[in-house]
């Protein structure tokens, strides 16, 4: 016991400030891109893998990562951007926050993914980041939850087990697509088993896009979708020296 | 003495041969030296289809002898129909069941032929009639049992956590499970297809995409089997950077491991500390790499991101930290009563099944196993930084999450050795085309046990068929095995000390 509590002491207290702290990525981190000269048409950062190779400078185009984590959108065509810049996340309307209060309950779904999101969900609810003080919580049960998040490209062998659980949870509910996969089918796009990502008979509040999304980038999405981050701050920070 | 007893040609980890040097043998001639090689101690590393012509499938198979880490591979010739090679040798099931559907082929006298990962078959000859009846992905029975008192427990796809999904059946006596058959392939996403496609650079990003938590390890294999092709010689740096990624990639695993087994006994402190450490490693290597898991580090011909000499010394300094975190945790988590009490004699598996059915990583070695590609099939920096093999002798839960303790520890070792002194060179070098109708195998020791990338390419050096084995491939057999007898209420403890991919077993 003595042991346990010397360690306990010795470990002291791991979770992050988020989001009143200012928050230290290594210098390497690739955050959202930004883009400055393109040759392209636009950059999807639904699709964005956040590969090296993505980061290109060229006298036509020039694409470069940010540190900045937060790459949420409450829309789909909210991720295609020209300049890398997202709009402002809107919170859930104020029914909806009032109906949840300061609890939101969530069905994990997998659904053809690498388990990638789905290491960083669970890390979500480290003692690091500790999402359960946000009141945000994953259940056991559909029955139990105000929503499913969404992790993977929807491949052919989940998708009625998707739609069954989708099905299961009682309305209002809410939908979180989370990683490359669910907006787009992430690495797997082209493949005739994986799929493209969450399909449109299962309308998404919130994406967030990563390849997998640092948990500072769910807990982001999830927090500015309960209205529980300002806006000013969020959206305002400037970003960081990006990586070349 | 040393040399593969004829007729297989001799391989090596990561050294490719021309396809015509691989003796062609008649089926059964093929059939009975895997058996024969089998019973004399060699084990199948893999076993594979791919279409030769419209109405005929080559079979490749490659056999290691880990004791004098030697691989050898042949090659025969089938038709719709052949007599199965596991009707002789239980190793060769699984991979049969896999040809099975990826080529629409039928190995006859199959013990028990049923689907893998429930996809129409992928790589069958083009000249073949489709099938009848269609395809139907739900056609499995499942094995049932009857008798007074006698249930069944279905369970998943969906699961009550954040877990892949995959379906267990359990056949249970009140709380005594009888019997688990498993059933997967919901995370089928057709990764061999993707990367056979042609487009070397998406192929590297499907590679670490296989299983997401063992990035390094597939990128790993992945590239010293392009390397290997390409006759790239990579720098001894690029060969250190990947060692030190690759365990860390184990430390990380193996600590979150330790975490989710302190949390499934309600053992708290240890599963918030263990919890909090795994992420310590990740940022390590996102440190080296942008990214958490890796992603982006590895690339063919060395290594995307150098570790440069201050880098080295703060990492260094960041492992010393984490070893002296990490001692005091696992001397609470495995000095404890309680925690000892709810690991002991569950979940355990048998020695003698483990050798039949060629188990690896971690579950082979917690059954006495000395097998470990590290060691046995040593490669790229292990050639010259050796780490012990870690092995237990029970089996069993508690067998599992020692080996993972010991592991961390000489992983530790080996990073800070390395940190201490990184080779010099260029963490990059150019990597070309790929030598024409060439077959490399490369084996990876990833930290839930030896990743293979078996490559074949075609007459124009592109690749002709890619066939990934994940650990996770042949392990899930030793869940199922190792349940009967103890109390369905203690699954989720058991699962979690396999802690096997179901991404990387679907593909």
């Amino acid at each position: 016991m003595l042991d346990l509590l010397r360690t306990r002491l010795a470990q002291g207290t791991q979770t992050i400030a988020f989001p009143n702290d200012a928050i230290a990525l290594p210098e390497r981190f690739r955050g959202r891109p930004i883009v400055e000269r393109n040759g392209h048409a636009t950059l999807d950062l639904g699709a964005c893998l956040f590969a090296p190779e993505d980061a290109i400078d060229t006298p036509e185009c020039r694409v470069a990562f940010t540190h900045d984590y937060r790459l949420s959108s409450r829309t789909r065509d909210g991720l295609v951007t020209a300049t890398g810049k997202l709009g402002a996340l809107s919170p859930l309307d104020g029914p909806m926050r009032k109906l949840l209060g300061r609890s939101l309950r969530l069905r994990s779904v997998v659904a053809g993914s690498c388990n990638g999101c789905e290491a960083e969900l669970t890390a979500a609810s480290n003692v690091v980041f500790d999402m359960a003080r946000f009141g945000v919580q994953f259940v056991a049960s559909p029955r139990h939850a105000d929503g499913i998040v969404i992790t993977g490209a929807v491949n052919v062998n989940m998708r009625g087990a998707l739609e069954r659980t989708y099905a299961a949870v009682p309305d209002p509910r809410i939908v979180i697509a989370v990683g490359a996969c669910a907006a787009s089918g992430g690495p797997f796009r082209g493949s005739d088993e994986a799929g493209t990502g969450v399909p449109s008979s299962i309308p998404v509040d919130l994406w967030i896009a990563g390849c997998p999304p640092h948990p500072l980038t769910i807990l982001d999405g999830l927090l500015g979708l309960l209205g529980r981050i300002e806006q000013g701050d969020r959206r305002s920070a400037s970003p960081a020296t990006p990586e070349l | 003495m040393s040399v593969p007893v004829p007729p297989f040609a001799q391989l090596g980890n990561r050294r490719a041969v021309p396809l015509d040097q691989l003796p062609e043998l008649t089926v059964e001639a093929f059939r009975d030296s895997i058996a024969t090689q089998v019973d004399e101690g060699w084990r199948i590393v893999s076993l594979f289809g791919t279409p030769e012509t419209a109405t005929s499938v080559r079979l490749i198979a490659v056999l290691a002898d880990d004791e004098r880490g030697q691989l050898g591979a042949a090659t025969t010739m089938v038709g719709e129909r052949y007599p199965a090679i596991a009707s002789l040798c239980a190793q060769a099931s699984i991979f049969e069941r896999e040809i099975a559907e990826q080529c629409g082929v039928i190995p006859e006298g199959h013990p028990r032929l049923a689907p893998l990962r429930r996809h129409p078959p992928d790589h069958r000859p083009s000249g073949w009639p489709a099938p009848r009846p269609p395809f139907d992905r739900d056609a499995h029975q499942f094995a049932q049992l009857e008798g007074d008192e006698v249930h069944e427990v279905a369970v998943g796809p969906v699961h009550a956590g954040i877990i892949e999904p995959g379906h267990f059946r359990f056949q249970a006596h009140g709380e005594e499970v009888l019997s688990l058959e498993i059933m997967l392939g919901f995370q089928h996403r057709g990764v061999e297809r993707l990367l056979e496609a042609g487009n070397p650079s998406r192929a590297m990003l499907v590679a670490e995409s296989i299983a997401g938590d063992c990035v390094i390890a597939h990128a790993n294999a992945y590239c010293g089997a392009m390397e290997a092709l390409a006759r790239c010689r990579k720098s001894a740096r690029a060969q250190s950077i990947r060692g030190i990624a690759l365990e860390l990639e184990r430390l990380a695993n193996h600590v979150g491991d330790l975490g989710a087994l302190a949390g499934d006994v309600a053992y708290q402190p240890a599963a918030a500390f263990f919890g909090r450490l795994r992420g310590d490693c990740l940022n390590m290597l996102m440190t080296i790499s942008g990214n958490r898991f890796g992603r982006g580090l590895v690339r063919p011909g060395g290594a995307a991101f150098d570790i440069p000499p201050d880098m080295a010394r703060e990492l260094d300094a960041r492992t010393r930290r984490l070893d002296l975190e990490l001692r005091p945790v696992a001397e609470l988590f495995f000095g404890a009563g309680s925690v000892q009490s709810r690991l002991e004699g569950v979940g355990t598996v048998p020695h003698d099944a483990c050798v039949m059915h060629g188990f690896v990583g971690p579950v082979a070695r917690a059954c006495a196993v000395h097998r470990d590609v590290r060691h046995d099939h040593p490669f790229g920096v292990f050639r010259f930084a050796q780490i012990p093999v870690a092995t237990a002798w029970a089996g069993d839960v508690y067998a599992r999450a020692l080996i993972r303790w010991i592991e961390i520890q000489r992983s530790l070792e080996f990073v800070r050795e390395q940190l201490g002194a990184l080779p010099a060179g260029d963490a990059r070098v150019p990597c070309d085309a790929l030598r024409p109708s060439e077959l490399v195998v490369a084996m990876e020791e990833g930290w839930r046990g030896e990743v293979v990338h078996a490559v074949l390419t075609d007459e124009r050096g592109q690749i002709r068929r890619h066939k990934v084995t994940d650990p996770s491939f042949r392990n899930w057999t030793s869940v199922a095995l190792a349940m009967p007898g103890n109390q369905i209420s203690d699954f989720p403890l058991c699962n979690k000390s396999f802690n096997l991919s179901y991404a990387g077993h679907d593909l």
